[in-house]
């Protein structure tokens, strides 16, 4: 369980540093509007690639409660988990 | 942060872009003299940034419908749809929209955000979900928040990308509404509505198309972009407004579903605000049948887009995928953009200013909405000083 969130927050981070380049230190505490600059719209498109990387549908509803990049990683791993 | 502290760091965010003293949003008009021509400050301008595509904001029928229902019926309804706001002529607008597109039922409301607003949160709930194109406009993303059903987004325009969407959503994708637009706002580009509802067919969803931009200008009798594909059968749910080719404001949902006429019950946006006013209905009933004459109105509206779209290209202007009523410039930077707005302005050109986060790709947007009534001469001006506006914003 702990090795699929693990995969998913690093394959995660992998997607936010192309977004907010390469020199940028991304941590699971790390604010993904404040920290790293990435706007609504960004953030929407970051969703669906996110959705086809997990071959999930993460409704842009849900991200209301997200905040940092271990809050986004948690709900894309608890989707991952309950489809499987 | 406190409450009104966010405010204030809206604010700083418009100041830092915008320079002091340049009204670029929420410009004041003085005078409007035509459905193209108006004053701002001293300056008489070309409007070339309004959704006027018919220019029958001006027409002499719709005026006397307006002034007529005004003498006769009074200023206003005073009351929503569901208590005091029907009025015959309020029914008779339905009616009439109904037999337009052939379809069973027409309900119309106060304004096309609200009609957006009201459909699709009486069609989808808690429990459903709505699959939405990544583009889709401001009042389809709210219709959706308000409906409580989960939300997805497809690729703008990807019918492939929609298809695997629904896949991945299983038995679900028949509790499920699409929505796209016939001509969407901001790039000017037409839905691939063939693939769409090829798509929507085989997963046995739901379809809603939004024609706001699209009424009166696609199609030969106007319908929008069901009439021009040949597909108006084929759409569950067509939406659209008053506020662009019918020159007035007010919006509507046709449909053959006989669930249409449930949404008076259920949705909120339809019930809890006042009714259009007699004007707006008695304008908006002479102006559609305007626009259904008005081939002619719409071979004009063509010619002026097909000359403003090849002479920009031609200047080298980065421009959105095909030609339309709108179109669109696409500029690498804000600054960019803003340079090219004040520069037409100061030529007397009224035109949109659009910048990010509103915008696609986060690009900044100089967008021009051209008119059947813009004339010869007037598109002529519009393309000498884009050319020479060129020189300065690129150098």
């Amino acid at each position: 369980m702990l090795n699929d969130y693990n995969d998913v927050l690093q394959k995660l981070c992998h997607h936010l540093k192309q977004l907010a380049g390469s020199e940028v230190e991304i941590t699971p505490q790390t604010d993904l509007i404040n920290e790293l600059a990435i706007d609504s719209v960004k953030l929407l498109n970051l969703i669906m690639e996110i959705e086809d990387e997990f071959d999930i549908s993460v409704p842009i509803n849900a991200l209301a409660d997200v905040q940092t990049v271990h809050e986004l990683a948690n709900l894309i791993h608890r989707i991952k988990s309950q489809k499987q | 942060m406190s409450l009104l502290d966010k405010l204030d760091a809206v604010a700083a965010a418009r100041k830092a872009l915008l320079p002091e003293g340049v009204e670029v949003f929420g410009t004041p008009i003085e005078e409007v003299y035509s459905s193209t021509e108006a004053r701002i400050g001293d300056q008489r301008i070309l409007f070339l940034g309004t959704n006027n595509y018919l220019g029958l904001t001006f027409a002499q029928e719709c005026r006397d419908a307006a002034q007529e229902a005004i003498r006769s019926e009074g200023t206003g309804t005073t009351g929503s749809r569901m208590a005091n706001g029907s009025y015959s002529g309020h029914r008779a607008l339905e009616r009439e929209f109904a037999e337009f597109y052939q379809c069973r039922s027409c309900i119309v409301f106060t304004t096309g955000y609200q009609a957006n607003l009201a459909t699709i949160s009486g069609l989808a709930g808690p429990g459903d979900i709505v699959l939405i194109d990544g583009d889709s406009h401001a009042s389809i993303y709210d219709g959706c928040r308000l409906s409580g059903a989960e939300i997805i987004r497809f690729r703008h325009n990807d019918a492939a990308d929609l298809e695997k969407r629904l896949r991945r959503l299983g038995k679900r994708s028949r509790s499920t509404l699409i929505i796209a637009e016939g001509i969407y706002s901001m790039l000017g580009d037409r839905a691939p509505l063939a693939n769409i509802v090829k798509v929507k067919d085989a997963y046995n969803s739901t379809l809603l198309l939004d024609e706001a931009h699209s009424l009166g200008v696609l199609g030969e009798t106007g319908q929008g972009l069901v009439e021009e594909t040949g597909l108006l059968d084929r759409v569950d749910f067509i939406t659209g407004t008053f506020s662009k080719s019918l020159g007035g404001i007010g919006g509507y949902c046709v449909s053959n579903h006989p669930q249409l006429d449930q949404l008076r019950y259920v949705s909120r946006p339809y019930i809890f605000t006042a009714s259009p006013t007699p004007a707006t209905i008695a304008s908006t009933r002479a102006a559609l049948r305007l626009l259904r004459e008005g081939v002619e109105l719409r071979r004009q509206l063509w010619r002026n887009v097909h000359q403003l779209y090849s002479q920009l290209k031609e200047l080298g202007y980065r421009l959105g995928p095909e030609p339309s009523p709108v179109i669109a410039t696409i500029l690498e930077t804000p600054q960019q953009a803003l340079a090219l707005w004040k520069g037409l302005l100061e030529h007397g050109i009224y035109v949109n200013l659009v910048l990010p986060p509103a915008t696609p790709e986060g690009n900044s947007l100089v967008r021009c909405s051209v008119s059947a009534v813009h004339t010869t001469e007037q598109m002529n001006h519009v393309g000498k000083t884009f050319a020479k506006l060129r020189e300065t914003i690129f150098q």
